[in-house]
Order: C-alpha cells, then structure tokens, then sequence
C-alpha cells in the first residue's frame, strides 16, 4: 500500500542527543517539496537519556493521522532496537547503526536491514564527543535524503538558513549530510520503492504546533494578561505568547510593553491572576494541563458564579495523577464541562488542529467576556506540541471584540437607577457588568458567596435559586453562541460517527476508507459545548451510533448522555487511550468489526 | 464601618477633604461582625486613611479572601469596586486586577488564616513580586467562622477559650514579611488609631507592597485570660516604635521641621516622618528591623510601628516593563499586529 509519497517512516533515537532538530528539518524539507506530511514526536517526560521516537507519516491524498504501519525505520538506539526492528512492516527496511553489529536474534528475514555506521564515520570525520552526537543526526538525514530521494537543494536551503550566523556549524553540517547521502548511493539501490516525488500541495500552508498558533490567536484576541505555572505540554503556548508580545507589543521607543505575563507559583494563583485581570477589565488567560485544572477548580467556580470572564487552555495529557505527561488524551472533557464542586456548566471548545486553535482563541474570549465567565479551549498533546501543515492563517482586520455587556461612565452618569450587577433586564440571562474604577454609580461587591439579584450578600433560598437560575438559563443559552458542528455527511449513510478535537483526522480518514469498503458513514465533529439541538438531532438520526474519543470512560459519550435526551446504549463507544495520536485503522477496525456483528446497518 | 444602622443623613458640619466627601462617604455596608471586634476598628481606620488622602472611593478596588477579616471590604468605601474572592487567594486575585490596571488604588484585607495558613504561598509570592497592594492583616491568632481553632498566628502557650494551649510556634508576620523583602513592613493595634491611620496613609502610597499587620483581638474567641492576642495582653505588651505622621505633598512645605525626627521621601513626593524614641533605629535597614522585632520578642514584647521602608523599589509594573496606560485602557488597534503582519510572520512558518 506504500508508494511514491505514499508512506510512513520513523526514527527511534535517544532524547537529549539533538534528534528533534534534524527530525524536524526531515519534516519540513517534505513540507518544501510541496508534499502532504504530519510528524509526530512520541518523546519521554525526561531531558536526556530515554527513548525517543519521530514518527513522519507523507500522504498525496493528505492524510495527516498517525499511521498504523511503518515502512521504514531508523533505529538509532540500542536499548530499543527490539521494538524498532518489530516495528518494520513486513517487506519493508530497517537503517541501524552498522558501527555496531546488531543481535542475531534481532534479524528478520521478511524485511531489508541496510546498516550505515554512523558512529563510526563522525568519530572519523570529527572532533569531540558532542559535536559527533549531533551530527549523527544529520549524517542519517542525507541517508535518509538518498533513500526516500529528499531534494538536497532543499535540504541545504533550510541548513543555510538555520545557521546563517554560524559558518563553522554549517559547514560541518554540510559534511555531514554528504556523508550519509554518499554511503547510502554507493551502498544501496537508491531510492526505495516508496519515495519522495515533488508535488505543489502545500503553497498555501505552513506548519505550525498548536500552541504556537493558540498564543498567535490570544495576541490577535487582543489579550493583555496572561499567567500560568509551567507543565507539559502546555508550556510552549506561554512562551510562544511572549515571543509574539516581544514582537508585535512592545513600544520601539520606550520599551513599554503593552502586555503582562506573570509566571505564576501555582495553577491556583495563576486561576487567580487571569479571573483578577479578567474583573478589571482585562482578556486574560492561562494556559494549563489536567493537574493544573484539578488546582484551578475552586477559581473557577468563583470565576462562574461571580461571572467573571476568563479562557482557560487546556492542552490535554494522559491523566489520572501525573499520568504520563508527554503522552495525549482527551481525559479532561468531563473536568472541564463541569468543573468546580456545586452547579457549573462551562463553554467548552475543542479545536482539532492548529489553524482552529489559532481561530477558537479569539472566539473564546469573545464568548467570555459576552458570556461573562469561564471558557475551556480543549487542545491536546498531539495537537499543541506537534507540527502541523494547515492552511495558512488570515485575520479580519475588521474584527471587533466583543466585549459584551459592560457600561460606561458615559452610561452609568445616566443611569437614572440603581446599578445592580446581576439584574437580568433584557431577558437573555445576561446582566450588565461594570468595571472598578469606571464611574462611582458602577461600584459593586464581588463576591463567591451566595448573593441575590442585586449583588447582596443572601441566604434566602428564593433570592439564591433566582441567580443561579438565570445562570443556568445563560449558559444554556449559550449553546447557539459557541462553535457549531461540522458535518461530512455521505450518501445512504446508517451509520453515524460522532468525535471531537484531535481526533479529527483519524476519523475522516477512517469515513473514506470505510465508504471504499461499502461502509458510508456520516461524521459529526463536535467543536463546542454546551451542545446546541443539531447534535441531538444527529444522534437520533442514525441508528447506529459511534462515539470516537481518547479516554477511558468514554466521557464525551457521558457528555452526550446528560446533556441530551438520548440514551447511552444508543451511542457505541470506539476507545483509544494509550496515549498515542489516533490512527484511522482503528476506527476502521471497531466500525467494520460491529457492522459485521450484524447488530447494525 | 459602623456596626450599627445610622441613618443615611449626613450632618452639613462634617469636615470635607479635598474632593468634598466626608468621612461618611468612605464607609460602607453595616459591619455584621461582633460587637467589640478589633476589625471594626481597623475598618474605621482605613476609612479615615482614605478620606484623609482624597481617594476618590471608585478608583480604590478592594481585595479579600474569606474569613471574619475578609468581610470587612464590604463595610467601608461602598462606592469602591469589591472583591471577596476565596479563601487565602486574595494576593493573586489582587496581582491579576493590578496586572490590568495599575492606576486604581488597591487595598487587600485579610486575616492570619487566610493570610498565614491557606495563603501562605500566595503571600509570599505576592511580596516577590512586589505587587502594588496595601495589604493589611487583621491578626487575632483565632479561627472566628469556624469558631475558635487556634491560628498559625497563635504564640505558644496561648490557650483557647477551652484552655488548651498551643505547642506549634508561630508564623510572625512581620518576620516573614521582612525576611522576603516587603518594601514597606508595619505594625500596629486596632486599639491605636493614632498610630495605626498614619500607617495605613503610608502604606498606601508606598509603590509596591505594602504590609501592615494589625492585632486585632477576636472579643468572640481569643479575648480570655491566657490568650496572648486578647485586648488587655497586647495593651500590656505593646512596645511602640518611633510613632509615625504621614505628611502628603500638598502640605510638604508647611511641615515643621523637628530635630527629632526621621524623614522618608515616598516616589510622589510625599514624606514619612519618624519621631524618634529610640536614636539608634534606622527604618530603612532591614536586618536592623528584624533584629529589633526579634529582641522584644524574646522579652514577650510586641514592637508597633512603621517598622521598615525602602522607597526606592521597583513594584511589579515596574519589573515588567508594562506600558504606563494601563493595559485595560490600551485600545484594541494597539494590541492587534492586524492581517498584514499575520502573513509576513507566516513566511517563517514553512
């Protein structure tokens, strides 16, 4: 099934040795050569010394999951060589460092073995022990481009760029990827039968992680302050936020900066910090992971039934606990949805590639500040740490924020009436809110505890219920506010399949190949909550139901459940949770395996 | 602050400050705390402090976290933005509210619990980062709501309204805040206004973060024979330092001068004036102040005062860099790099 840009392959290395670089230039080179590529980095939670693997996925037809078979496979770390070399599809190749022999018991017959001694040629070619760990990487980079026929052009092109203002570097470097690329065209039939061919599919894409294009979108957003406790893999959000505020918010002249970022001591102060900024007018942010919301959960419900905006990112990791940090999952669609003890319901968003995460930052604040109160942007591991080709990013330059209700001084001077923080007046469960320091008429006490509709301190039960009420009437109501549906409908289809975020791509693969197979599957992809009626409407209309998600107790069906009238039994869970990217074979495999059980269809 | 509904008149005769507001302007919601409460009477002078400075009511935001302490924002300055937020968190919220406008006034209250138990990170943080803050701590070594636990405030061999006594040492505010930095460290008792308003004045116009503990006896749950935080111990204990006259920069030049006095310059211009009783201490040395406070403990003493300051500090804005507008007031078009810019940046993405 591999074939020319048709094919999957990876490198297995060890992390610290400088890998993730040369991985990432293999990448973007394909990008360049104008070919669909996803790669996927399947890293350790550790900074040197375990495995570490790089798995890069070329499709014509554009495909971006994770593949389910590897035709090739470069393994560069003995500690693994086991799994590597089982790894290999059968009929395809193995790359190994030949400065070594590699275990007999380790040879299979049904694959090709090509060892290139890579340790051996930099310990020839060059000087000290680090210099010849890094460019280890880039001698099995020219290999590589003489096996899979990677345009060289290309390759020094991004080498040249890379280390413009380091000439000794590039030179070395050049060395390097000459030496890999000559032994593996004097050694082996270069190319394989599966290779590169130059395509014009990519001109109007770039690649980009999804916290990079998040942190874009919370500077477009107009967001000033943002606060956050380090934790994977949420981490690079904030600093791509900092990066971009050094750029584009910084005053020449002065350099004032027109944003404050604080590197808080906790998630709890970091919750805090955002729900602050957010009540005194400020569209604030963090950026987090699944520990970080369980710490944040008391803030929120204050930031809920206070009705303070703020948008929390959660760039989902494979929980309970510490779980396994570099690892993906969507654990925390139910913490989120209704997080904080008592009665909470949040705007959710889940964004299923980068592009969306850079377009769902600015609708979430819009919804938070309309709204009034918490928004969830639900990324993941596999979207927000790895690099993606997406369609490139354009921004509506006349694009206002919505602010939503929030009275001036000119407006409050002429308020003929008490101003009351949480008096519904115009019926959509949305009161006006104002901000400190505005106008003396708009001054009012914030508080977490029980408060009527003026803002009054009660415990009078009617008082009580008439708040929390309208809040529940507020957040329902913002069901037809927040992203809807997608919908890949098909001819004739009985089956429906329903998921969510970075499953996305595994799941509209899988509805291709299960119509070639005589399967035709509508595909709803879920991008909000609360859900509005279509999504209830779309269950009920098929009568076999997939839900496709990445965690255990198949939560989004649990969503689904609650929050609409159909019944659980209705909706057939497809699981995947160990913490890899989906593939599309295994949506495949779970719809073929109960349509032949003939329970369905 | 009053604990008692006074009618809503206001007698022609009160003295106005400077934006024509009587003290009655600055107070707020009737106190539900006890009668006797030192916190009333912090509440009082806080209110005093404001009026005295001309703060317009809504350009001070107020902070607290919960507990007895934390509801006194409600019971002054009702024209002020509040915000009663959760237990021990009051720091951050403040550093967000102050992240995003650095040009209100901002005045946290909070208590030993809240402050030195479930906030005590929060604390501590919010002092290295210099937050721009009046932070007062209402200490009276005692869980009021929950009705008489002791508090990490509480001195060993303190005994509760039960008659057990505390075996855990102390967290001494003061101590802490001086041994983490704080820019400005004071003092002093809710039974002395006289020295506690020219503290509070000071300390809100400190730039940076400005702590003020105040013992505040809980007439409820710590004011028995045995405690160590009641009204009648810390009148007995009470060692005050160098008593303070807060001079702002209107009256600069009509001040009199006095061989005995000490002089701080605030940033605005503003003077701190130290009447000095003891010649040989200097409230700007830091480790001389904590040595201070630490000496008359060892002898049961409880030293009151503006204990240090260092006006020469760089407060949270400060270290950031942050634009002097406040971010809140930065119009949209400032923020956006806009379209053009969005596909220049995307070259570099390929």
């Amino acid at each position: 099934m591999s074939g020319v840009n048709d094919f999957a392959f990876k490198m297995a290395t060890v992390n610290g040795t400088g890998s993730a670089s040369a991985n990432g230039l293999l990448m973007q080179a394909i990008f360049r050569m104008g070919i669909p590529v996803s790669g996927k980095n399947i890293f350790p939670s550790n900074i040197q010394g375990l495995p570490t693997w790089y798995e890069i996925r070329v499709s014509r037809d554009g495909y971006t999951a994770r593949p389910e078979a590897v035709d090739l496979v470069v393994a560069l770390n003995t500690g693994t060589y086991a799994q590597d070399v089982a790894a290999v599809r059968p009929g395809g190749y193995l790359v190994y460092d030949g400065s070594w022999p590699l275990d007999g018991e380790l040879l299979r017959d049904d694959i090709t073995i090509l060892p290139v001694p890579f340790g051996q040629m930099c310990v020839e070619a060059f000087e000290g022990d680090r210099t010849r760990t890094l460019l280890r990487n880039i001698v099995y980079t020219g290999t590589l481009s003489a096996l899979l026929d990677i345009d060289m052009a290309v390759i020094e092109e991004m080498l040249k760029e890379k280390f413009a203002k380091k000439k000794s570097l590039l030179d070395a470097n050049f060395k390097a990827i000459e030496m890999g690329y000559e032994y593996a065209r004097k050694q082996f039939s270069c190319p394989l039968p599966f290779h590169l061919k130059k395509m014009d599919a990519t001109g109007g894409s770039i690649v980009i992680d999804g916290n990079t294009a998040a942190a874009l979108g919370c500077v477009y957003a107009g967001a000033t302050v943002g606060a956050w406790y380090p934790i994977t893999p949420s981490t690079s959000l904030m600093e791509a936020y900092k990066d971009f505020c050094e750029r584009f918010r910084v005053d020449r002249e002065t350099g004032e900066k027109k944003y404050a970022l604080i590197q808080a001591e906790d998630e709890l102060a970091a919750a805090g910090m955002i729900i602050g900024a957010g009540w005194a007018g400020a569209r604030s942010f963090t950026s987090t992971a699944g520990p970080g919301i369980s710490l944040m959960e008391e803030f929120i419900g204050l930031a809920y039934y206070a009705e303070v905006p703020a948008v929390f990112f959660d760039i989902q990791r494979t929980g309970p606990s510490t779980g396994m940090p570099t690892r993906t999952q969507q654990g925390d669609i139910l913490a989120t949805a209704y997080a904080s003890h008592g009665d909470t319901k949040h705007l959710c968003l889940y964004p299923s590639d980068p592009r969306e995460c850079f377009y769902m930052a600015s609708e979430a604040f819009d919804l938070a500040e309309r709204y009034q109160t918490p928004v969830f942007v639900l990324s993941d591991l596999d979207i927000g740490m790895n690099d993606w080709v997406v369609p490139r990013l354009t921004w509506d330059d006349a694009y206002v924020p919505d602010r939503g209700k929030v009275l001036s001084a000119q407006a409050l001077e002429q308020m003929t009436t008490k101003f009351s923080r949480y008096l519904d007046v115009d019926g959509d469960g949305i009161a006006a809110r104002t901000l400190p320091g505005v106008h003396p008429k708009g001054a009012y006490f914030t508080r977490g505890s029980g408060h009527d509709k003026y803002g009054t301190y009660t415990e009078d039960a009617a008082a009580y219920q008439e708040v929390v009420d309208r809040l529940a009437r507020k957040i329902n109501g913002a069901a037809r506010a927040v992203p809807a549906p997608e919908f890949h409908l098909q001819k004739g289809a009985e089956v429906g399949i329903v998921s969510i975020g970075g499953c996305h791509a595994a799941v509209l693969e899988a509805t291709h190949r299960l119509k070639a197979q005589g399967i035709p599957a509508d595909y709803m992809r879920i991008r909000a909550f609360p859900f509005d009626t279509p999504v209830e409407d779309f269950l009920r209309r098929h009568k076999t139901v997939f839900v496709v998600e990445q965690n255990r107790d198949a939560q989004l069906r649990a969503l689904l459940t609650l929050e609409t009238g159909v019944v659980r039994d209705h909706m057939i869970p497809v699981l995947d949770y160990g913490g890899l990217p989906l593939t599309a074979q295994r949506v495949v495999d779970a719809v073929v395996q109960h349509v032949h059980q003939g329970t369905a269809v | 602050m009053t604990s008692i509904l006074k009618p809503p008149v206001i007698h022609p005769s009160l003295p106005k400050n400077a934006l024509g507001l009587t003290r009655r302007d600055y107070e707020g919601a009737m106190s539900t705390l006890c009668a006797g409460c030192g916190h009333d009477s912090v509440t009082a002078a806080l209110v005093q402090a404001f009026w005295e400075l001309d703060v317009p009511p809504h350009r001070a935001a107020k902070m607290s976290g919960i507990g007895c302490s934390s509801k006194t924002t409600a019971y002054f300055m009702r024209q002020s933005h509040g915000f009663n937020g959760v237990h021990g968190r009051m720091p951050s919220l403040a550093t967000g509210a102050n992240a995003a406008n650095r040009d209100l006034v901002y005045v946290g209250v909070s208590g030993d619990g809240d402050s030195l138990s479930i906030g005590l990170g929060q604390l501590c943080h919010a002092i290295r980062r210099s937050v721009n803050l009046l932070y007062v701590l209402e200490n009276n070594g005692v869980y009021g709501l929950t009705k008489g636990q002791f508090s990490a405030s509480a001195d060993v061999g303190s005994t509760s309204k039960k008659g057990e006594a505390n075996e855990q040492p102390p967290i001494d505010p003061v101590l802490l805040a001086l041994s983490l930095g704080a820019t400005f460290v004071g003092r002093s008792f809710s039974g002395d206004k006289a020295q506690l308003v020219p503290i509070l004045k000071a300390a809100l116009r400190h730039r940076g973060f400005a702590f003020v503990d105040v013992i505040s006896p809980c007439v409820s749950f710590n004011d028995h024979v045995g405690s160590t935080k009641s009204y009648r111990y810390t009148r007995e204990h009470y060692e005050s330092l160098a008593p303070v006259d807060f001079v702002p920069v209107r009256q600069e030049i009509t001040a009199a001068q006095d061989a005995a006095v000490t002089t701080v310059r605030m940033h605005d211009g503003s003077l701190v004036r130290f009447r000095k009783t003891d010649d040989t201490y200097d409230p700007t040395d830091r480790d001389a102040a904590y040595a201070h406070v630490r000496k008359h403990q060892e002898v049961g003493e409880i030293v009151t005062g503006l204990l240090y300051i260092d006006e020469d500090a760089r407060d949270l804005h400060a270290l950031n860099h942050t634009a002097t507008t406040p971010l809140v007031d930065l119009p949209y078009a400032d923020l956006c790099p806009g379209n053009t810019a969005l596909q220049a940046l995307q070259d570099e993405y390929r």
